[in-house]
């Protein structure tokens, strides 16, 4: 086997006082392809970015080509041939394929750009991709698999011997997956030492000559992959059972459902999903990204458009907009914080209150009852904010998600949809939070909880709806809700052994 | 950390540069003025200066909520002169009818009031439904309106019938114990924006849209039917300027109410609203018109400087304006 062109040994990583990444070896060698799996949460991405040299090592070594190094900057790791594609496209999109290509690196002759010959190096660079993609084209007009060939061309121009992929195939299609594969092994047969993400073991399976899986910061299987089946690696992928971190279940509540959801169609994220919702009940949503598990909650608030029966207490009801939501008394809580939930130059007070204006309002706002709520709020979900009236940008993500937990339910819904409601937090406040949806569940509120981290759903849930590619995939129940049943109707790998229960 | 029970109350922060700075501004051109002339702070002289302030700051202020939710209006100049002919052609169609008395000038009030309102709910129309750039949608109302009025005044001028003048005059003219009535009107506005902007719930949510337009829609806010409302206000506002312009030249030509979009624009930003959106004044929009027409008041009332550089003082006052506002920026 040739030896490693980029590696890891004993890498660990500490944000503050906590570890994420804890001993880590990895080698990425020329001509090979290989694959790494785990949860979210596991590590891929800082191990990524480490490779990459985004981030620096707290212990351990990176090797490239053998020999101990340490990246200043990106530029620096990219001088060196090692190029990380994000998982979000880094282009510009206005600009044509050849000017994204040469972007900040353009050839020019005097004052001027050479254009044709800018013209003729991408030209060649895209067909070693076999891309037929123009090079005139504007980038916005381009499919997603030529925006990731494009993407693998511009690494390709900075002469990159080991390219990064993260997650390449989470926004491909079936077929553009299938182009890109074929790219893939181009790369390695060129000599290209090539690092690959992915939650579809499939294409793992298909592509990866070597696999490295991690699980809670460390490795727990690495050697060829030619031996693992994809039920190995899921298996090898499901964690160890939190003791602790969440709040204990109570019986599954019985009784009629709250609200019935009937063949929900959000036009080109999900079809024909139905289920059903009871009071006191928390139903656990989980899939892989971009299987339409946020859509189909956001069409179900109005926030995108959605057909479909929706019965709130067997009563029909359309909800065509989030102010419609709001008064059936659906609340939604969105997992994008930063830029869909609070507005981050504004005050604590503002931001609890936006949803809920009118209840302190007659003619103008009642200040006084807004300070009132805010103090209710900080005490009621131990929000940590250093100055009161400085901007909510200042707060720690776990306050900020807090802050945002408080505004959803001051309009007092019944049902309230959480999207991701732990993501980027650490444990502690993780812990409060799963207590404080259970508390909601148990005040008789029915609760969805949409979550990538199956730990979360599993800890969580006392019923999850698994998606997959925009349907549901199927609905565990008790004691069948493991991660090894999650995994498999995520991946559309068919019905776990006892028959998926209809959604009641 | 510490406990979060007993978090201090809010308190007044020191005032930053962003509030302060459009003060001493104004407190400067005020000391400059009395400085330069003694007849400066003569009633007569403050209260010409607020009656001509007031169809700008009349507007401005409407214009504030507008930028406040991240929008703008570059027709408001043109809608004014279009609001003006077409009340001053009502009201001399209506005259054989009605003759010269108070329901024709309430006639010329609606149909100015109603033309605004059409005018604003047009432009709110186009950027909210449609999804057309504020800039685009207002840009090509302002032409059209331009064009309209110098249609309807066949290039000239439009004027009112001569006797309905006289007697439509007070309304600029007049007032209440000296204190003519755009002034009134105008600090009435003033008032009513104020309130509007920092303690309702359309303000709050001007604000919110301004900040994050995703977020507000996320929040509940219906974030397109507030967007509408700022330019039907904004337009409603031009109409209540109109009706208080109209009375003191009695006509509309081609030129009428040229360039007041800039001013409005410019005295908004030299308030301390963002020109992004997110954070409105509505007292920081009329120091700005003040200041903005302090200055002119001063280049006539001294030879100090001459009076034809008033437009390049004014730019200068804007653009230090913006500078000042990115300084203070932790302050907004």
């Amino acid at each position: 086997m040739s030896a490693p062109a980029l590696a890891l040994a004993g890498v660990s990583r500490s944000f503050g006082p906590v570890e994420v990444l804890h001993g880590v070896d990895i080698a990425l060698r020329p001509g090979r392809v290989h694959a790494l799996i785990g949860e979210n949460g596991a590590g891929k991405s800082t191990t990524m970015k480490i490779l990459a040299g985004y981030l620096a090592p707290s212990r351990g070594e990176l090797r490239v080509a053998g020999t101990p190094a340490r990246f200043a900057s990106v530029r620096e790791a990219e001088a060196a041939g090692i190029v990380l594609i994000h998982q979000e496209f880094n282009l510009a999109e206005q600009l044509t394929v050849e000017q994204n290509l040469f972007l900040g690196r353009e050839i020019r002759r005097g004052w001027l750009l050479d254009k044709p010959a800018m013209r003729a190096r991408a030209r060649a660079l895209l067909d070693r991709l076999s891309c037929a993609a123009g090079v005139d084209r504007v980038v916005s007009s381009l499919s997603n698999s030529d925006k990731q060939m494009l993407e693998i061309a511009k690494a390709l121009a900075r002469e990159a011997r080991v390219l990064i992929m993260d997650e390449p195939t989470a926004v491909l299609t079936r077929a553009e997956t299938d182009i890109l594969l074929t790219q893939v092994r181009a790369l390695r047969a060129a000599g290209t030492a090539v690092l690959f993400t992915s939650h579809k073991l499939d294409e793992v399976r298909e592509i990866a000559d070597d696999l490295t899986i991690m699980r809670d910061g460390a490795v727990v299987w690495q050697g060829e992959a030619a031996g693992m089946s994809e039920h190995d690696m899921a298996e090898a992928m499901v964690g160890r059972e939190v003791s602790g971190l969440y709040p204990a279940k109570p019986p599954a509540p019985g009784g009629a459902p709250v609200l019935e959801v009937e063949g929900l169609d959000v036009p080109g994220h999900a079809e024909g999903v139905s289920f059903g919702l009871r009071a006191g009940e928390i139903l656990g949503v989980a899939g892989l990204i971009g299987s339409g598990r946020t859509e189909t909650f956001e069409g179900l608030c109005g926030l995108r458009p959605a057909r479909g029966r929706i019965r709130l207490d067997g009563r029909e009801v359309r909800v065509r907009s989030p102010a419609e939501a709001k008064a059936l008394g659906l609340g939604y809580l969105t997992e994008d914080r930063k830029t869909r939930g609070l507005l981050l130059t504004k005050s604590l007070r503002e931001n609890l209150t936006l949803t809920a204006l009118e209840r302190f309002a007659r003619l103008t706002i009642d200040t006084a009852a807004e300070e009132r709520a805010l103090d209710t709020a900080i005490a009621e979900f131990d929000i940590r904010a250093g100055a009161r009236d400085g901007p909510v940008g200042n707060l720690s993500g776990g306050n900020q998600q807090k802050l945002l937990l408080a505004r959803t339910l001051l309009p007092e819904p019944r049902i309230v949809v959480i999207d991701e409601p732990t993501r980027g937090i650490d444990i502690g406040t993780r812990q409060q939070i799963y207590r404080f949806i259970r508390e909601l569940a148990a005040s008789g509120r029915s609760i969805v909880v949409i979550s990538s981290e199956m730990q979360e759903v599993i800890g969580l849930a006392d019923r999850v709806l698994v998606m997959c590619r925009g349907r549901v995939a199927g609905t565990l129940e008790g004691a069948d809700i493991t991660e090894a049943q999650i995994v498999r109707l995520a991946m559309g790998l068919g019905a776990p052994a006892p028959a998926a229960e209809e959604p009641a | 950390m510490s406990d979060t029970t007993t978090l201090p109350r809010p308190r007044r922060a020191l005032p930053s540069m962003t509030v302060i700075g459009p003060v001493l501004a104004l407190v400067l051109l005020v000391i400059i003025g009395t400085a330069l002339n003694p007849n400066f702070l003569a009633w007569a002289n403050v209260t010409n200066v607020l009656a001509r302030s007031a169809f700008i700051g009349i507007i401005a202020v409407g214009m504030t909520f507008v930028i406040t939710a991240g929008g703008l209006d570059l027709s408001v100049g043109s809608m004014a002169a279009f609001i003006a002919g077409l009340m001053i052609l009502v009201m001399n169609a209506a005259l054989p009818a009605l003759g010269v008395g108070v329901p024709l000038v309430l006639l010329g009030m609606a149909t100015a009031l109603v033309a605004g309102l059409a005018a604003g709910f047009l432009n709110g129309i186009l950027i909210t439904r449609l999804g057309i750039e504020a800039f685009i949608v207002t840009l090509g109302s302002m032409g059209i309106y331009r064009s309209l009025v110098t249609w309807l005044a066949d290039g000239g001028t439009l004027s009112l019938d001569f006797t309905l003048r006289s007697f439509y005059q007070p309304v600029y003219y007049g007032g209440i114990l000296g204190v003519s009535w755009p002034i009134i009107v105008f600090a009435v506005t003033v008032v009513l924006g104020e309130i509007a902007m920092r303690r309702m719930v359309f303000g709050r949510h001007c604000a919110a849209i301004g900040s994050n337009d995703q977020v507000a829609r996320y929040s509940s806010v219906n974030v397109g039917r507030v967007r509408l409302m700022t330019y039907v206000l904004l337009g409603l506002l031009v109409g209540v300027a109109t009706i208080m312009y109209v009375p003191r030249l009695g006509s509309a030509s081609a030129s009428t109410g040229l360039l007041w979009e800039l001013e409005a624009i410019a005295a908004v930003i030299i308030g301390g609203t963002v020109l992004k959106g997110g954070f409105g004044r509505v007292w920081g929009t009329v120091i700005g018109v003040l200041i903005l027409s302090l200055i002119g008041n001063i280049l006539n009332l001294t030879d100090l400087v001459s009076p034809y550089l008033n437009g390049a003082i004014q730019g200068a006052i804007i653009i230090l304006a913006v500078i000042l506002q990115r300084e203070g920026k932790a302050g907004a």
